[in-house]
């Protein structure tokens, strides 16, 4: 397939392209506007809020959920906060300083434009949600609060105690409750996309299953988002919700949309350690805790007190002696490596000495534990309950875990994949984050894309379209790819093998953990790429889904997910084999400084790599788009 | 820390469908670690299951961190089980002694059909969310965030109702199966605001009539607070009361204007 990766990137200066692209686009006159149905798939902050506003410019919009209610979407649990250029603090924050801090924090692999874009709207968004009534934090004369989040040096995070992301996705949620209630946005809930539907090179609708009933239908649109996050469980053992999955995406890809940099996956550095074998996901502790929180592991390997015996002088607070300015806030990327190395030295702490301390006993004695429950307390009960430990009195323990995947489904500025009529929002994409995202900016993003991204692009696409017909769900495609559909779901349940589908998943995360997580090299890539096929063909042989495909079956449901993530496994290392550098999230271990920091290598890999889908999951086809820099400098970053 | 294996009893709900009889089954399952949650215990058993040629127990449950209100669970006759402000995702198995039998139901009322074993259908609470669950304010002509001050205790006040997860505990808990206290929760969470005064008694007639047609009605049990996750105060249904009782006077004279 020949394929031009163009991203449309609108003419004029950086800061004048968003409102270039707005004063010159094709629009769609508000009584037209119902002729055209759009499908959202997924209801997290991009797919809710997508939604609402579609729905509320006039579009007929069907959103579907694998959940029982859009609420429950994973956005709720992003616990820090949403940041935004709003300067409220005077601390010389500006759209400028959050665009250059996000290209720097994203290690300079994110597109200019996109970015400043993404800065541009992120104060709108928080005059939006605080309209929509997201009770954020204030202080006592009535104004908004804010936090600080590593990689920057201003105060823009705006937050709702430790539950930002529940109370902007609630918000999001309401606004699309209120459409849904209106007659204008149809909800489909407990259905999950199995395939997407590409007649004569457009998008034309997607192939669900009711997961209540195992029925599988054909749905037919204009237009198409998927705003269904990320890929993060693919290691197993991950932050994301159990199922979480990359089923969406995954289906995109094969039927023809790129999937770019999937080697940048973030490994999140404060999570609860690992306590045991069957441990079935990771909880996050929120980065927020960093602003208070001292990150120390003992001087001496083999120690053996608690931690409140071992003296100042024999502890060290290795994050403030590597990175002064940064400190306890050093970005995501470098604040794991550098736990991961804490551990590696042998000086971990807790039962399987696989953590590090995060240590408020400085923060209580400053501040007082009122001042510290009110920021933390909800945090500070989470951990007590998972580990059994107070944190009030004893130093957390945390270690990286994987959290976020800044690679996604390639879209252009327009946030449309190379399927034209398909589009992706929110952590599907990758648009926004280059190799390593920065705090607080997933919600931002999320919002960005649906509140006031897609409600413009989509009519750029949809006005030429006016009074045509489009294909209905009866069309060949639809019916083949139904037919396809359920006999993959036929097949999982006819194996008759030995293994359960979470058997196959735990053994395929631990695969991509050890050779493609937070640090790789050619011979363990090489290595996962021999060891992923054996097992796949295994989970082909020995699969066991007990239960029937007419009933409610999350065995039969998880099958589906885990062979989606063999495929999605083999294109992450493919990818990181493939970039032959060290750069944010992605750090390849031949390519570091003296120092041990990622070394990137501008003159060959200042670029998106996007994959094509080759019907052979072993040798998938690249693609290059490469970035150009107007405004900025490509440089070294430094939190030194 | 040592961690302590328990060997405990298991007696769950099993029922095919909506529609059809259930019974309560018996599994064993020995050498259960302390550090285990509670939905890690049924990952356990639902493997060993699968391994043996058996159908796995369905149940709800997703973030398993207690924020996505999506797991449920009536364990030994509490909804989310024993402890107090915990959801079934975060209890653990060191709240439990070895030997024990628990008994593990699905939410009970009748406002949430059983969809299969341990899953129930809670949609009827997004019903009364989209009829006024939600300040109308579209996209794009919002006034700066700050134009409005919203004094702290104000800002507190509805945070601590905006903090429900809408899990449902309080209706399974609820002897007359009322959906009060979410309701309640969320007319706390938007009529406290400034920004939610305009549409407040709309808002407070509209949820409290979905409610009605759905749900039990309340006698002040103050079960639904016992059992909520997130400790959420039943004195938002007094503010729910009273809201509504002032939208019935209010919406008439409203309407009579017209």
């Amino acid at each position: 397939m020949s394929i031009t990766l163009d991203a449309k990137i609108p003419e004029g200066p950086l800061a004048d392209k968003w409102d270039n692209y707005k004063e010159n686009e094709r629009l769609v006159n508000p009584a037209n506007k119902r002729k055209f149905k759009i499908i959202v798939v997924g209801t997290g902050l991009a797919g809710a809020s997508a939604c609402a506003t579609l729905a509320e410019l006039g579009y007929q919009v069907e959103a579907f959920t694998f959940h029982d209610s859009p609420r429950r979407a994973h956005s709720i649990a992003a616990q820090g906060g949403i940041n935004a250029a709003k300067n409220y603090r005077g601390d010389g924050d500006s759209i400028h300083r959050l665009f250059y801090d996000t290209i720097k924090g994203g290690d300079f692999r994110s597109r200019e434009g996109n970015v400043h874009r993404l800065a541009q709207v992120s104060v709108d968004i928080i005059d939006q949600m605080v309209a929509q009534g997201v009770p954020f934090a204030r202080e006592y004369g009535g104004m908004l609060d804010n936090r600080s989040f590593g990689g920057a040096q201003v105060s823009r995070t705006f937050y709702a105690r430790g539950q930002t992301g529940q109370q902007l996705l609630l918000g999001a949620y309401q606004q699309m409750a209120r459409q849904v209630g209106l007659g204008n946005v149809k909800l489909w809930n407990r259905m999950e996309l199995v395939d997407v539907v590409v007649i004569d090179g457009r998008c034309a609708g997607i192939v669900t299953r009711d997961l209540m009933t195992g029925e599988v239908s054909s749905h037919s649109a204009h237009a198409v988002v998927l705003a269904t996050g990320g890929y993060g469980n693919a290691f197993f053992l991950s932050t994301n919700a159990m199922t979480c999955n990359v089923t969406a995406a995954w289906r995109a890809h094969r039927k023809g949309a790129l999937f770019a940099n999937p080697c940048y996956t973030q490994i999140h550095p404060t999570c609860i350690p690992q306590a045991d074998d069957f441990q079935s996901k990771l909880t996050l502790m929120s980065e927020s805790l960093r602003n208070d929180g001292r990150v120390w592991v003992p001087a001496n390997l083999d120690e053996t007190r608690p931690p409140d015996q071992i003296p100042e002088d024999e502890r060290d607070y290795y994050l403030e002696r590597l990175y002064p300015s940064f400190g306890n806030l050093a970005p995501r990327d470098i604040s794991s490596r550098a736990a991961k190395r804490a551990v590696d030295s042998g000086r971990g702490v807790g039962p399987l000495k696989n953590g590090v301390y995060l240590d408020f006993s400085e923060a209580i004695g400053r501040l007082g534990a009122d001042v510290v429950k009110e920021r933390y307390g909800n945090l500070f009960e989470m951990y007590e309950r998972i580990t059994g430990e107070d944190p009030y009195t004893v130093p957390m323990r945390i270690y990286p875990a994987s959290h976020y995947t800044m690679g996604g489904i390639w879209v252009d500025y327009e946030l449309m994949t190379t399927i034209p009529g398909l589009y992706a929002a929110g952590e599907a994409n990758f648009s926004d984050h280059g190799a390593n995202r920065l705090g607080a900016s997933a919600l931002m993003q999320g919002l960005a894309d649906g509140y006031f991204v897609l409600p413009y692009t989509v009519s750029n696409y949809l006005a030429p379209f006016l009074n045509k017909p489009i294909p209905d769900t009866s069309h060949e495609a639809f019916k083949l790819a139904e037919r396809e559909a359920a006999d993959r779901f036929s097949r999982y349940l006819s194996i008759g093998g030995t293994r359960s589908p979470d058997y196959f998943h735990r053994e395929l995360g631990k695969i991509i953990w050890d050779y493609c997580g937070m640090e790789r090299n050619q011979q363990g890539l090489e290595k996962a790429l021999s060891e992923i096929p054996a097992l796949y063909d295994e989970f082909q042989k020995d699969l066991n889904v007990t239960g029937d495909g007419e009933s409610t079956n999350q065995t039969l449901e998880k099958a589906g997910r885990v062979e989606d993530f063999f495929e999605l496994g083999m294109l992450m290392c493919h990818d990181a084999l493939d970039r032959e550098e060290s750069c944010g999230g992605h750090f390849r271990s031949e390519h570091q400084t003296e120092e041990g920091e990622a070394l990137r290598d501008d003159d060959n890999f200042a670029h998106v790599s996007a994959w094509e889908w080759t019907g052979d999951p072993t040798s998938p086809n690249l693609h290059r788009e490469d970035l150009a820099y107007e405004e900025v400098k490509l440089q070294t970053r430094s939190y030194k | 820390m040592t961690t302590t294996l328990k060997d405990l009893t298991l007696k769950i709900w099993r029922q095919k469908g909506p529609n059809d009889a259930g019974r309560f089954e018996t599994y064993d399952i020995p050498e259960i670690s302390d550090e285990a949650s509670f939905l890690e215990m049924l990952d356990i058993l639902n493997e060993r299951l699968i391994e043996s040629g058996l159908e796995a127990i369905v149940f709800d449950h997703d973030c398993r961190e207690g924020i996505c209100g999506t797991c449920s669970l009536m364990i030994d006759g509490h909804a989310h089980g024993p402890q107090r402000g915990t959801a079934t995702c975060q209890l653990h198995m060191r709240q439990f002694t070895s030997g024990d039998t628990i008994v593990i139901e699905p939410f009970r009322a009748t406002s949430f059909p059983i969809i299969k074993d341990l899953m129930v259908d809670r949609a009827a609470f997004d019903r009364i969310v989209e009829v006024g669950g939600f300040i109308s304010a579209a996209t794009g002509g919002a006034p700066d965030g700050n134009l409005i001050p919203v004094p702290k205790p104000v800002a507190d006040a509805s945070m601590d109702a905006a903090a429900c997860i809408g899990c449902g505990a309080c209706v399974a808990a609820c002897p007359n199966g009322a959906a009060s206290l979410f309701t309640g929760a969320k007319l706390a969470h938007l009529n406290l605001l400034p920004q939610g005064q305009a549409e407040r008694f709309k808002r407070a007639e509209a949820m409290v009539d979905t409610m009605d047609e759905y749900f039990g009605s309340c006698t002040n049990h103050g079960e639904c607070e016992a059992a909520c996750p997130k400790s959420i105060s039943i004195d938002v249904i007094a503010l729910m009361n009273a809201d509504y009782r002032k939208a019935k006077f209010k919406n008439r004279k409203a309407l009579s204007r017209t």
